[in-house]
């Protein structure tokens, strides 16, 4: 099994996702950039896991757990998005910019 | 060159290309649909590691709950659909490519200096173990997270419910 | 008690004592004046008599002691000097002191006798007049002053002695300054003295560098002993010294301040102007007598030459005048002139005599003439008249100062001016003899004239005269006492204990004494003065008004240049006043304010240009600038800043991505 491409495709999914936070315009895409570097992360723990042959399997436990925390983010931030949208009517984050100076 | 390599080059290739189409398309339903490809190729690069349980957990609960979250939220906020809709802030794309590319550059150079050669996969029953490992070793954890789960639960309840008084006020 | 048979002279020894206490305490007589006039001006006005009782009682002080210093002279004889040492400049100690010998007695008895009447005199004449406490405070710093003068032993007391007679002549001639005339008088006063001042000084100074001191004994010891480098300067010293004394005692041409001087309050002109300031310059030259007779003889023949021509020019210009006080003006010119003249001619004691006389009887004519003008209101001749039968006194005491003006025996007069006479005679002089003689006759014309013009006949004025205070004609009457019985000192082959006073010095005098009458100079000099008596009276009484007695000699173009004093004063102003006033002075005033105060505006005007430049350049666009950058540039600084904080979550994360990657590379690769 190969290992450095593996890896090396991992941290380019983490930094497609970053550069979708920096970009997207919509909230909504926004949270689904982070969830494209959530992702790449459990890429490279499982990956690591493997590579660790871990008795534990500590690589899987923590993917499950990512996976679950990752869920419960994206209920809370989309309830966010939601509450948001039904003051501005809008979900572009450049209307939201009440901390400009 | 075995087969195995081969396929896993593709999976890879594969992975990337729908990773890029979740970043770059300027429709927002097929950056959604994009993202359900990307967690099932990751869902497939995870059985040829031979780890089925979190493969299946990433199927069901990411594709299966997360992008159908996403999808209700992107109706509920009348994202606009279709594919002339400007998704993107152009002022940002220059600037951010520069640092999507630094950390990319970065993080290859840490990973491909720390780690080389090849691995061989055992496999094996790996969830049985996997549970018993949950419910001994990580049963803390397992029951935190399982309490933000329902914090989670709770928050977004209260969150997007509508502005409505609980009580009103003449019933007191 | 009375030494006469002492052969004390030239060849002989000089007998004398050092004056005991007395002479130790002889300062007081200097010093007292100058206390008293502080206390008068500073309390004077509050007391009852205004002042006039401290200046008294400070003159009847002065008086007394110089009677003691007298008495012990006569006694005895004196002769001590004392030094004070208040520094030094260069190689010559400055030194002031008091001198008690001949000639210092007899000058301070005359200075406190006729200062004493005249006090007494000034406090009715002066009563309810302007400035009443200041003249008492002018007429004790005058008495002080000439005191000063008169004490000294050193050459730089004499110089200030005689400048502090000046100012006070000054302040006294202009009593009425309100009145322009008299203060330019007192200006025509003291310049006429300060031009006269410049001869004196440099005589001072040329003295004191060749001999090295400024003592006046031990100039004269270097004079009288032969030393070399005194030798070299006398006559130009002599010479020098003698243009000081013109100008005090008014020596032509340097007398025109005297007649003018008559500006001032009557008092005034009998103390300074008859008595004791214009005898200033006859006692420097008596002082300085063994300098002139020793190595400054060609001197002396200056000195004699302008005597002269003082004694006869001053004579005929009074003839013409109309006005009292100044016939008695010119007549003190006149005087003086004879004293200066018998100086010049080697007489010292002569000279000194005439001194003693003039100043006893020049100052009751003064003062008989303040009675007569205090009646009148007027000082002109031409408004009185009669007077005699008014003014009792007055007219007695005045005849009695005519007479021995006029040099009739047994007055003072005649002794004094007769000792002249035969010394001008003795010396081979005749040509100044008998212009002497020819002085004696006009004196006698002009005085005869102006008494008959104011006491007899009938009285051509408007007002009411009466006779003057007790207060006025009691010093009157001492001073006839006096005038009529000071010639008795020096008789010539009588008595002459005058002559042993005022040669009894430190330095010893050379001089010839007559050892009796001279009988041609006598006879001669009597005749003039009787001559002189008779066509003044038979002119001026016997023909009835003054007008017709003057057209009887009146030779117009004479009379003419007579009546403006030859023309000197026209002369001065034309050629040395007007210059000056006119030309020189708006001169030196456009150089001054072109040049000078161009200059020094130029530097203020440099300043401020500076002080813009700077403020301009330096603060406003400088120091203002860097201080007003900062406050901007920190406001636009922070106002770019602040465009940081767009309040959109993708640009903070950028920038929080940005700083990590930064880190981050900088660790791995650096650190």
């Amino acid at each position: 099994m190969i290992v450095q491409p593996v890896l090396v495709v991992a941290a380019a999914l983490f930094s497609l996702g970053i550069y979708g936070i920096l970009v997207r315009r919509n909230a909504v895409m926004v949270l689904l950039s982070i969830e494209l570097i959530l992702n790449s992360v459990n890429i490279n723990f499982i990956m690591f896991d493997t590579m660790l042959a871990d008795t534990m399997m500590q690589g899987q436990i923590f993917t499950i757990f990512i996976i679950t925390i990752a869920a419960a983010e994206v209920g809370i931030g989309l309830a966010i998005v939601l509450m948001l949208f039904r003051n501005r009517q809008t979900a572009n984050i450049n209307e939201f910019d009440l901390m400009k100076w | 060159m075995e087969i195995f390599e081969i396929v896993t080059y593709f999976v890879l290739l594969a992975l990337l290309s729908t990773a890029i189409r979740v970043v770059t398309t300027s429709n927002v339903i097929h950056a959604a649909i994009s993202l359900v490809f990307t967690l099932a190729l990751t869902a497939i690069l995870f059985l040829m590691l031979s780890t089925e349980f979190v493969a299946l957990v990433l199927v069901l609960v990411y594709i299966g709950a997360v992008i159908v979250l996403f999808l209700f939220g992107i109706m509920i906020t009348r994202a606009p659909l279709g594919k002339n809709a400007e998704l993107d802030n152009d002022k940002n794309k220059k600037l951010g490519a520069a640092i999507a590319g630094s950390i990319f550059l970065l993080f290859s150079y840490i990973l491909i200096n720390g780690f080389d050669g090849d691995v061989t996969i055992t496999s094996g029953a790996s969830t049985e173990l996997l549970g018993e490992i949950l419910l001994s070793r990580f049963v803390f954890p397992f029951e935190l997270v399982s309490f933000v789960l329902l914090a989670a639960l709770i928050g977004g309840i209260t969150l997007a419910r509508k502005d409505e008084a609980l009580i009103d006020e003449d019933q007191i | 008690m009375v030494k006469t048979n002492i052969n004390l002279f030239a060849e002989g020894e000089v007998v004398y004592t050092d004056g005991g206490v007395l002479a130790e305490f002889a300062w007081v007589l200097v010093v007292l004046p100058f206390i008293a006039a502080l206390i008068i001006t500073f309390v004077g006005k509050s007391l009852p008599l205004k002042g006039a009782e401290i200046a008294l009682g400070t003159i009847g002080i002065i008086f007394i002691y110089s009677l003691a210093l007298m008495y012990i002279h006569v006694t005895e004889g004196v002769a001590n000097e004392f030094f004070i040492n208040v520094g030094n400049i260069g190689q010559f100690d400055i030194e002031f002191g008091w001198v008690v010998d001949g000639l210092s007695i007899m000058m301070y008895f005359v200075v406190g006798l006729v200062a004493l009447l005249v006090f007494i005199y000034a406090t009715n004449y002066m009563e309810g007049e302007i400035r009443y406490t200041f003249f008492f405070t002018s007429l004790t710093l005058f008495a002080g002053s000439m005191l000063v003068l008169v004490s000294s032993p050193t050459l730089i007391q004499i110089l200030i002695g005689w400048e502090l007679v000046g100012v006070c002549s000054y302040l006294l001639i202009g009593h009425y300054w309100e009145v322009k005339d008299n203060s330019s008088a007192a200006m025509k006063a003291f310049i006429t003295n300060k031009i006269a001042d410049v001869g004196l000084m440099i005589g001072i100074i040329i003295l004191a560098l060749n001999t090295g001191t400024m003592r006046i004994s031990e100039i004269l010891y270097q004079a009288t002993h032969d030393y070399p480098a005194i030798k070299n300067v006398a006559f130009v010293a002599g010479v020098l010294l003698f243009i000081g004394a013109m100008g005090k005692s008014a020596q032509f041409p340097l007398h025109v301040w005297l007649p003018d001087a008559m500006a001032g309050p009557t008092p005034v002109s009998a103390l300074m102007h008859a008595a004791t300031m214009v005898t200033a310059g006859v006692y420097l030259l008596a002082r300085m007598f063994p300098f002139y007779q020793g190595i400054a003889n060609e001197a002396l023949d200056i000195v004699m030459l302008f005597g002269v021509i003082t004694l006869l020019t001053a004579g005929l210009i009074a003839i013409v005048q109309d006005d009292l006080k100044k016939v008695l003006a010119y007549s003190t010119v006149s005087q003086l002139g004879y004293m200066v003249a018998a100086i010049g001619s080697g007489a010292y004691t002569a000279a000194l005599f005439h001194l003693w006389t003039h100043a006893f009887f020049k100052a009751l004519l003064f003062l008989g003439a303040g009675s007569v003008i205090h009646a009148v209101h007027s000082n002109s001749m031409l408004e009185m008249g009669g007077l005699r039968k008014v003014m009792p006194k007055t007219f007695s005491t005045f005849i009695i100062g005519t007479v021995a003006l006029a040099g009739l025996p047994p007055f003072a007069g005649f002794f004094s001016k007769d000792e002249i006479l035969a010394s001008f005679n003795h010396e081979g002089e005749t040509t100044f003899f008998f212009i002497a003689v020819l002085g004696a006759f006009i004196t006698a014309f002009y005085m005869t004239r102006a008494v008959c013009l104011t006491f007899l006949g009938e009285y051509r004025g408007h007002g009411h005269p009466h006779e003057s205070d007790s207060m006025m004609t009691t010093p009157l009457v001492v001073l006839a006492v006096f005038a009529a019985a000071s010639g008795w000192v020096n008789i010539p082959g009588v008595y002459t204990g005058f002559t042993k006073w005022v040669t009894t010095r430190k330095n010893p005098i050379v001089e010839y004494h007559p050892e009796s009458f001279d009988l041609f100079a006598l006879g001669l000099g009597l005749t003039a003065g009787l001559l002189g008596i008779g066509l003044g009276y038979y002119l001026y009484q016997l023909q009835g008004s003054a007008e017709t007695g003057d057209d009887k000699i009146k030779i117009e173009p004479i009379w003419k240049v007579l009546e403006n004093k030859y023309y000197i004063d026209d002369f001065y102003f034309k050629f040395i006043i007007d210059p000056i006033k006119l030309n020189m002075a708006k001169a030196v005033d456009a150089f001054n304010t072109n040049v000078i105060d161009r200059f020094v505006n130029g530097f203020g005007q440099l300043a401020s240009f500076m002080g813009a430049i700077v403020y301009n350049n330096i603060d406003q666009n400088g120091i203002d600038k860097v201080l007003n950058m900062s406050s901007t540039g920190t406001d636009s600084f922070g106002g770019k800043i602040k465009l940081l904080q767009t309040g959109r979550t993708q640009q903070y994360l950028m920038l929080f991505l940005g700083g990590v990657v930064t880190i981050s590379l900088l660790i791995l690769f650096i650190i």
